[in-house]
C-alpha cells in the first residue's frame, strides 16, 4: 500500500527526519490562504499515488498567493497517468544547493533491507541504476544488528558529502531505518534529500510503500489507505478476501491460484485475446468465493466472455462444478461461460456443467478453453 | 530415493487443532504420512483428528515425546514467525511453513536466525513438499502424483498440480515435488532445491516453474549453466502481468522494471533449459528429455 508524500513527510518527521512539511489543500482557495499565511514563494505539488508528477505538470513554483491559487486550479484539474489530483500539498519554497538521494528496499536476493545512497537526487533511482550505476553506494543492514555508524559515514564519503554534513546524514539514515521496520514499510525513500544553501539537510520529498502484510499489525497506518489506489472492484475483492488485479481486456478470469492464473493470462493473449482481470479464488473454489468471484467479473461492462479454469485436487472437479451451477443458479450471467475444471474427476464435473443447462462451453485443455474464450469474445 | 521427505519422516503439525490444520492433517495421514504430534500451546494432552494425533503445548515437548525430525506450519500470520523459531529451537531440522501473510520484515529476522541454526525452512506462503508413496508434508493433493523419475519445483501451488497431473497422466512419475512458495522472502530457494535434486539419484530430470518477481529465476539459471548435468524443462508465468502490481503471490510483482518475465525465459535459455510457453507442453517437453 502506497502512502502519499504529506503522509510519508508525517512518519519521517516523526523519526527525526528534517522534512519540508507543508499543508495539504484540496481547493485553490485554500491554497491561496496557505500562501499568504507562509508567505511565498511556495511550491504546489499534486497529490496522487504515481510517480513522474513533476513531468506531468503536478508540481509548481508559485511567486505570489495569486499565482498559488492558478497553478493550484490547474493541478487540481489534472489527471496524472490516469489518476484524478484530489489534493495539493503547499510548502514554503526551499533553496537547494544539492540534491541527493536515500533510500532503503528489501533486496529479495540478500534478504536483507538495502540501504542506497546517491549523489544524484531528484531523478528515480532505477534512471540513475540504468545510467550510473557507480553513482550508487549501497550498504546491506543485517536485521539483527540493524544499521551501524560506520555504514553511514561509508554512504556519505562514498556520495561526497562534505565532512560537516556527515553527523546529520547518519541521524536522517538512522531514522530512516527505524521508521522502515517499525511501520513494516517495502521502501521508504527521500529524493530528493537537499542540502540548502545554509549548509543543512532537508527532506524535499518522501515516499513509503508500506507491506501489505504487515497491515493487520498497524491499524493507524491502514487507515490512510487512498482511495484511488484501487479501483472498486479491486477494493470489493481486497474486503472479500480475493487476489484481484484490474486490466484492460474481455475475457473474465476466474482461476483458483496464483500462478495458474497468472498462466491463464498469459495463454489468452497468447490466442489473441485479452483478460479482463487477474483473479484468484483461492484453493477449494468454494461455493462462496465463487459467487462474489462471479459478480466482481460481471460488475466490468467492458467483460464479453468469462473463463473459469479451476484445478480440482483436493476439493474434486465435480463439487467445484455444482458449486458453480449453484452460484449460476443466483446469480444468472447473460455472457459466454467457458469452463475447463482439470484434476480429479473431471470427466463427472465436466457431465455436470454441460447438463446445467446455462450453455456452458466446456473444454479439456488450457489451449482449448482460452481459444474458445477468444472465440465467444469476438463474437458476443 | 527423493529429497527433503520420505519414509523416515517424523512429522509434527503446528496449529493442528485449527480449521485448516486439522482438515489437512487427515489427509496427510490418509495419504499415509507418520505424523507422531500436533501441536497447539493450551490443548496439550489432547488428541486430534479422531485421537490419531497426540497435541503437546510445545514443540519441545512433542519433539522429546514422539522423536519429530520435521515440522509443517499451519499457524495464522501473526503467530507463524513464532512457530517456525520455536521449531528450529526445538532441534528440527526441516520446517515447513504453509501461512500465507507474514510480514516481510519478520521473515527477514526468522530467515537470518534460521540460516544461523542451519536450519532448511521451505516456505512461507508454500504448499509444502510430496514424495509420491512415501511422505506428503502440506497440502499439495496426493493423489494425482506418482513415483517416478522427474523432480518438481515451483513458486505456485495450482499450477504445479496441474504439471504434476498431466506428467502422472502421461505414466510419468516424480521423485519429489516440491513448493518453495510465493513470498519475497522464502527459506528454500530454487538453487537449493536443484542441488538436492541433481545428487538424488533417481532423479532424470528437474521441471522447474517460476514466476515474475526478483531474481531467482536468473540465479538458477546460472547454477544450472555451471553445475547442473541433468535436463531441466521450465515454465514462467506472468508474461503478460503489468508492471507495478501484484500478482496474488506477495513476491510476483514487476519492481522498476525488473524481475519480468521475459529476462528469466531469456536467462534459462541461454543456460540451455527447455521454456514451454504454456503449462501443457511441459510434461510432453519431460517425456522428451527423459526418453
Amino acid at each position: 500500500m502506497k502512502l502519499h508524500e504529506y503522509q510519508s513527510k508525517r512518519i519521517f518527521a516523526r523519526y527525526g527526519i528534517p522534512v519540508q512539511e507543508g499543508e495539504v489543500a484540496s481547493t485553490p482557495q485554500e491554497v491561496r490562504s496557505l500562501a499568504e499565511q507562509m508567505g511565498c514563494p511556495v511550491v504546489v505539488k499534486a497529490q496522487v499515488l504515481v510517480g513522474g508528477r513533476g513531468k506531468a505538470g503536478g508540481i509548481k513554483l508559485a511567486r505570489t498567493p495569486q499565482e498559488a491559487e492558478e497553478v493550484a486550479a490547474r493541478i487540481l484539474a489534472l489527471q496524472i497517468k490516469g489518476l484524478p489530483v484530489r489534493k495539493v500539498l503547499v510548502a514554503r519554497a526551499a533553496d537547494i544547493q544539492q540534491e541527493i538521494y536515500l533510500g532503503i528496499v528489501v533486496d529479495r536476493a540478500a534478504a536483507r533491507p538495502v540501504m542506497m545512497a546517491s549523489s544524484e537526487g531528484g531523478v528515480e533511482i532505477e534512471e540513475v541504476a540504468r545510467t550510473h550505476p557507480e553513482a550508487i553506494k549501497k550498504v546491506h543492514i543485517d536485521p539483527f544488528v540493524g544499521l551501524r555508524g560506520y555504514q553511514t559515514l561509508w554512504l556519505a564519503k562514498g556520495i561526497g558529502l562534505p565532512p560537516a554534513l556527515h553527523r546529520d546524514f547518519g541521524r536522517i539514515a538512522q531514522g530512516l531505518y527505524r521508521s522502515f521496520v517499525e511501520c513494516d514499510a517495502s521502501l521508504a525513500e527521500i529524493n530528493p534529500l537537499v542540502i540548502t544553501p545554509e549548509g543543512t539537510l532537508l527532506a524535499l520529498d518522501a515516499k513509503i510503500v508500506l507491506d501489505d502484510n504487515g497491515l493487520f499489525r498497524h491499524p493507524d497506518l491502514a487507515e490512510l489507505r487512498d482511495i484511488d489506489e484501487e479501483t472498486p472492484s479491486e477494493r470489493a475483492a481486497r474486503e472479500a478476501g480475493l487476489s484481484f488485479v484490474q486490466l484492460d481486456g474481455d475475457i473474465g478470469c476466474m482461476v483458483n491460484g496464483a500462478g495458474l492464473a497468472m498462466a491463464t493470462m498469459d495463454i489468452i493473449q497468447h490466442f489473441g485475446g485479452m483478460p479482463a482481470n487477474f483473479l484468484d479464488i483461492g484453493g477449494g473454489a468454494r461455493a462462496d468465493r465463487v459467487a462474489t468471484a462471479l459478480r466482481l467479473i460481471l460488475a466490468d461492462p467492458r467483460v464479453k466472455a468469462i473463463l473459469f479454469n479451476i484445478f480440482g485436487g483436493i476439493t474434486r472437479c465435480d463439487e467445484v462444478a455444482r458449486g458453480i451451477v449453484s452460484v449460476l443458479d443466483e446469480v444468472r450471467p447473460n455472457l459466454p461461460i467457458v469452463a475447463r475444471l482439470v484434476g480429479t474427476n473431471e470427466a463427472e464435473g465436466r457431465q455436470i456443467l454441460e447438463s446445467s443447462g446455462y450453455g456452458i462451453i466446456t473444454a479439456t485443455t488450457l489451449a482449448e478453453a482460452a481459444q474458445k474464450a477468444v472465440a465467444a469474445a469476438r463474437t458476443h | 530415493m527423493s529429497i527433503l521427505v520420505d519414509q523416515t519422516t517424523r512429522l509434527v503439525v503446528q496449529g493442528v487443532t485449527g480449521r485448516e490444520g486439522e482438515f489437512h492433517t487427515r489427509q496427510t495421514l490418509d495419504y499415509g504420512t507418520n505424523v507422531v504430534a500436533g501441536v497447539t500451546p493450551g490443548k496439550g494432552g489432547q488428541f486430534a483428528c479422531d485421537g490419531r494425533v497426540p497435541v503437546f503445548d510445545t514443540v519441545r515437548e512433542a519433539v522429546e515425546a514422539t522423536g519429530a525430525n520435521t515440522s509443517v506450519i499451519y499457524v495464522p500470520a501473526p503467530f507463524a514467525p513464532d512457530a517456525i523459531i520455536e521449531a528450529a529451537d526445538a532441534g528440527l531440522g526441516l520446517v515447513v511453513c504453509i501461512t500465507e501473510g507474514i510480514p516481510v520484515n519478520e521473515m527477514i529476522r526468522v530467515k537470518a536466525y534460521l540460516d544461523m541454526k542451519g536450519v532448511q525452512l521451505v516456505g512461507p506462503n508454500c504448499p509444502g513438499l510430496l514424495t509420491p508413496g512415501q511422505a506428503k508434508v502440506g497440502i499439495m493433493p496426493g493423489h494425482i502424483a506418482m513415483p517416478g523419475p522427474v523432480g518438481v519445483v515451483s513458486r505456485s501451488g495450482t499450477l504445479t498440480y496441474e504439471v504434476v497431473y498431466a506428467l502422472t497422466a502421461l505414466g510419468i512419475g516424480q521423485t519429489t515435488c516440491v513448493g518453495i512458495g510465493g513470498d519475497p522472502i522464502i527459506g528454500t530457494r530454487f538453487v537449493d532445491v536443484l542441488a538436492l535434486f541433481e545428487a538424488d539419484p533417481e532423479t532424470k530430470a528437474v521441471v522447474l516453474i517460476g514466476e515474475i518477481g526478483g531474481n531467482d529465476e536468473e540465479v538458477a539459471a546460472r547454477f544450472i549453466a555451471e553445475r547442473m548435468t541433468k535436463p531441466v524443462v521450465a515454465f514462467i508465468a506472468g508474461r503478460t502481468a503489468p508492471p507495478g502490481k501484484r500478482m496474488g503471490h506477495a513476491g510476483a510483482i514487476i519492481e522498476g522494471g525488473t524481475g519480468t518475465a521475459a529476462e528469466k525465459i531469456a536467462a534459462l535459455e541461454a543456460a540451455g533449459v527447455r521454456v514451454a510457453e504454456h503449462p501443457e507442453q511441459i510434461a510432453r517437453m519431460v517425456a522428451e528429455v527423459i526418453s
